[in-house]
């Protein structure tokens, strides 16, 4: 999104303004928004303290300046606007997003998908319990020299985890 | 290549169809509402890359720029749920990909940077997700996703973290809606983390007794677990229509489903919202069989072909409100 004023930069900043009652919002960067804060803009109620209410009351206003190094909003613009600027916002306000999640979804830890390129670190025992599995599929169907290759890796694998 | 809504689903007397979205964004850019212009474009090419670089795909998908299409083209698509009304209002460096048979679309810099959507006839959970996944993979393979272990995929609204799915069902209630039953399916639903909620527009949606049904949660649960969810409540609104239309007079039934289909045949002048109520009224009677020699899903095109903006799109020229009612009629008269 490019800036209200200017029209040259990406607006970072979002300013919520209420003159005799009609609510504005500009988009401006931060040359033009600097220059703005002279002016007088006030900061409206968050349209949205449904979601966010309580994670706003919670959390004290000094923690409420914090900026997201990705996108340059605060908490305020995100609890206002209802929506994320970027994934490192969700690092960045993840202790204060938390309870607006959790009322949201009832839960706040993803069980779901996972995508192909994260490969999330098997635990050791988890591989040892993998390869006895297979160790005795390959008994079952009387293949010895696989059963004998996999007794020997489950061997190494225990070996090394009780030299850890 | 025909179009996906013109084939006949499972359980097509109360499911009319299945809808699977999947929402995504690319890691270390801005969510699309601080997106600059040239972010848009970069983003939109690389999902493009991703998805037709294959041959094969090559041939099935097209790359479509909103900003080239008139206006009643991008109507008729939210009509037909291709794509979002909230997608077709400002287009502006937006992209679309669409199969042949429309059954999947992914709109690129909607609210998230992808949402893949797959559409199918009747009840389709599993089939319509499992299509989903893929072309899901098929993007991850290329693209590098903004997920989080905790919180899984995110997104720009916080309400689809997590898995980012948003499974629905279109169902046709019209003899639980008449039982007043549907309000105390709406209180059950919510508390499994479902919504349900009337379909067609403000002025329509009860008249034509289309509901639709979908998860809420996302976070915290898997897309099994939600889909499980979607079914087992599908299942109760199913068994609960079959047993309303049962306990409804056999008699007034087929009156009330001839005398719409009477209405349609015959009709010189038919608006949006008296075409709804109609065709409701004779899917009930098709789908009680009472009213014989119409398939359901000759209703489901019918019901696409008479949107407003489908109309006019079909017909290549734009339309009044009177000239637009006098073509629908014409179109349902000929093909009852
Ligand atoms: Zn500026
Ligand atoms: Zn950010």
């Amino acid at each position: 999104m490019l800036c209200d004023k200017c029209g040259q930069r990406t607006a970072t900043t979002h300013i919520k303004t209420s003159i005799n009652g009609i609510v504005e919002v500009h988009h401006l960067c931060p040359d033009c928004a600097k220059e703005h804060s002279g002016g007088s803009s006030v900061m409206l109620d968050s349209l949205i303290g449904s979601f966010f209410g309580d994670s706003l009351k919670s959390h004290p206003v000094t923690d409420n300046r914090k900026r997201c190094e990705g996108c340059g909003m605060c908490f305020d613009d995100i609890a206002q606007s209802g929506k994320v600027g970027c994934d490192k916002c969700y690092e960045t306000f993840l202790e204060q997003l938390i309870p607006s999640l959790q009322r949201m979804h009832g839960r706040s830890r993803h069980a779901g998908k996972i995508p192909n390129q994260i490969v999330i670190e098997e635990s050791t025992e988890d591989k040892i319990a993998e390869l006895q599995n297979q160790m005795q599929k390959a008994i079952e169907t009387q293949d010895f020299e696989l059963a004998a290759k996999l007794r020997d890796q489950i061997k190494e694998l225990k070996e090394d985890a009780d030299n850890e | 290549m025909s179009k996906w809504y013109t084939s006949c689903g499972n359980q097509s007397d109360t499911v009319i169809s299945t809808r699977i979205r999947l929402a995504r964004n690319i890691a270390g850019v801005p969510f699309p509402s601080r997106m600059t212009a040239q972010q848009r474009k970069e983003v939109n090419l690389a999902v493009k890359e991703a998805i037709i670089c294959d041959e094969n795909r090559a041939k099935r998908f097209k790359y479509i720029e909103m900003d080239t299409l008139p206006d009643i083209t991008v109507m008729s698509m939210v009509e037909r749920h291709i794509i979002s009304p909230e997608f077709a209002k400002v287009r502006d460096n937006k992209a679309l990909i669409l199969s042949d048979d429309e059954s999947v679309s992914i709109m690129l810099c909607e609210e998230d940077h992808i949402r893949i959507q797959v559409m199918r006839a009747g009840l389709s959970l599993d089939e319509a997700y499992a299509e989903a996944d893929r072309i899901d993979d098929i993007l991850g393979e290329k693209l590098n996703y903004a997920f989080n272990e905790r919180l899984g995929y995110l997104t720009e609204c916080p309400t689809n973290l997590g898995t980012g799915l948003r499974a629905s069902l279109m169902l046709h209630l019209p003899a639980l809606e008449m039982s007043g039953a549907v309000n105390r399916l709406a209180s059950t639903v919510s508390k499994i983390g479902l919504t349900i909620r009337g379909t067609y527009g403000e002025g329509t949606k009860a008249s034509a007794s289309m509901y639709q049904l979908s998860n809420q949660v996302t976070l915290g649960i898997s897309e099994k677990a939600a889909i499980e969810n979607l079914k087992s409540i599908a299942a109760q609104a199913m068994a609960q229509e079959k047993s309303a239309r049962e306990n409804l007079d056999q008699f007034a039934l087929e009156d009330n489903a001839y005398r719409a289909l009477g209405t349609l045949k015959f009709a010189r002048i038919l608006s949006g919202d008296e075409f709804m109520k109609l065709i409701s009224r004779v899917r009930l009677g098709v789908a009680t069989g009472v009213v014989e020699g119409i398939p359901l899903e000759k209703i489901e095109e019918l019901i696409i072909d008479a949107g407003a903006a489908t109309l006019q799109a079909n017909a290549g020229e734009p339309l009044d409100a009177t000239e637009r009612d006098r073509l629908r009629a014409k179109i349902i008269r000929e093909r009852l």
